[in-house]
C-alpha cells in the first residue's frame, strides 16, 4: 500500500463520484448515514494480497465536490 | 506519509449548501486552488451571482461583493476600475449571465474590461426549480417545457461564449466541463490562464464551465455527468473559442 485517503464522513453527501473515479476500486458507499442523512463513502477493507489498494493517485479527491477527501502518499 | 491533496486555504471550512454531485462545489474548489497557487489571496475580489451560488461568499476566503441579479460584470467593472491591480472575477450561472445579465456582459466584453467571468452552464434554472433557461437544449424537458424545448416556440440554446468571442474587447474565452478528472484539470488550466491574461491587462476573459445539475435534470450525479458529456457537448462544444495570445504566437512563428 503506497497511499491512503481520509474521508470526512460529516461532509460527504454520497454522490458516488469518488467510487466511479477510483481506478483500483478502493471506495464504496457505506450503509451508515451521517448527520445530514446521506449514506457516506467509506474505504473498502483489503481483500487479500491481490488487492492493489490505494496508490494515492488522488483522482477521488479531484472529483470530490465536497472536498471531503484528503490524500496521503508515502515518501519515495 | 506526505499529504498530497487537501482543502485549499482559500476555501473556508464550511460545508456546502449545494446538492450532492453539484458542479458548483467542484468549481468552487478549482477556483480556490487557482487563487492559492497564484498567491493572489490578497488581491482577489469575487462577485457572486443570484442563483444557486448566491452564497459563494460563505465559502471563498477572499474579498467578495454581491451583485444584483445579472449585474456581476457591471459591478466587476467598477471594482476593477477603482482597484486596477486587483484580480476581479465574477462567478455567474447561466440564468444570471445569459438571461437577465446579457446586456451587462456583452457590453463589458465589448469595452474590453479587464475582468474574468466564470460562467457555470448547467442548462436549467437551478435555484428556482429547474425551469427552462436560455441555455436549455432543444428537446430537453424542464418544468416550464414539459414536452421538451421546441425551437419555433422557445428559440435555440444561446451560445453566449461564441457571441462574446465576436466582440473586439474579449481576449480569452474557453469552454470546459467539470464532469471528469481530465475536465477538472482542463478547467483549472483555463481559469489560471484567464486570470493571468486579466492581470496582464489584455482584455475581457471568460471561462464557460459545463456543469451537472443532478437535482433539476432528475438524474443521479453520475447520470448527470454522462448527460453533460454526451448530450450537452453537442450544443456547447468544448475547447478554446478565442485566445489572442495564441494568435500572436502563431503570427510570430510564421
Amino acid at each position: 500500500m503506497k497511499g491512503t485517503i481520509k474521508i470526512d464522513s460529516d461532509q460527504c453527501k454520497g454522490c458516488g463520484f469518488c467510487v466511479e473515479a477510483c481506478p483500483n476500486d478502493v471506495i464504496e458507499i457505506g450503509s451508515q448515514r451521517n448527520a445530514m442523512g446521506y449514506f457516506y463513502a467509506v474505504v473498502k477493507k483489503a481483500k487479500g494480497k491481490d488487492d492493489k489498494g490505494c496508490t494515492g493517485c488522488s483522482l477521488c479527491a479531484i472529483m470530490c465536490p465536497e472536498v471531503a477527501i484528503e490524500v496521503y502518499r508515502e515518501k519515495r | 506519509m506526505k499529504k498530497v491533496f487537501g482543502r485549499p486555504k482559500t476555501l473556508k471550512p464550511n460545508p456546502y449548501h449545494y446538492c450532492p454531485g453539484c458542479g458548483h462545489s467542484l468549481l468552487h474548489r478549482v477556483v480556490a486552488e487557482v487563487i492559492e497557487e497564484m498567491g493572489a489571496e490578497e488581491i482577489a475580489i469575487g462577485v457572486p451571482p443570484a442563483g444557486c451560488a448566491v452564497l459563494a461568499y460563505n465559502y471563498f476566503d477572499v474579498d467578495m461583493g454581491e451583485a444584483a441579479h445579472g449585474r456581476g460584470a457591471a459591478l466587476a467593472t467598477g471594482l476593477k476600475r477603482v482597484l486596477p491591480d486587483h484580480l476581479v472575477f465574477t462567478y455567474q450561472g447561466d440564468g444570471d449571465i445569459a438571461a437577465i445579465g446579457t446586456a451587462e456582459t456583452v457590453h463589458a466584453a465589448n469595452r474590453g474590461e479587464k475582468i474574468t467571468c466564470i460562467f457555470v452552464n448547467n442548462a436549467v434554472y437551478g435555484m428556482t426549480g429547474g425551469q427552462m433557461a436560455p441555455t436549455t437544449l432543444l428537446g430537453q424537458t424542464t418544468t416550464t417545457s414539459p414536452g421538451g424545448r421546441v425551437e419555433n416556440r422557445d428559440g435555440f440554446p444561446l451560445n453566449l461564449s461564441e457571441m462574446l468571442a465576436i466582440t473586439r474587447g474579449s481576449a480569452y474565452i474557453e469552454r470546459t466541463s467539470v464532469t471528469s478528472p481530465a475536465g477538472i484539470r482542463a478547467t483549472k488550466k483555463a481559469i489560471r490562464k484567464a486570470f493571468e491574461i486579466q492581470l496582464q491587462g489584455l482584455g475581457f476573459t471568460l471561462v464557460e464551465v459545463l456543469s451537472p445539475c443532478p437535482t433539476n435534470l432528475k438524474m443521479s450525479p453520475l447520470e448527470a455527468c454522462k448527460w453533460v458529456d454526451t448530450e450537452m457537448v453537442n450544443f456547447f462544444p468544448l475547447g478554446v473559442i478565442k485566445d489572442i495570445t495564441a494568435s500572436e504566437e502563431a503570427q510570430d512563428a510564421h
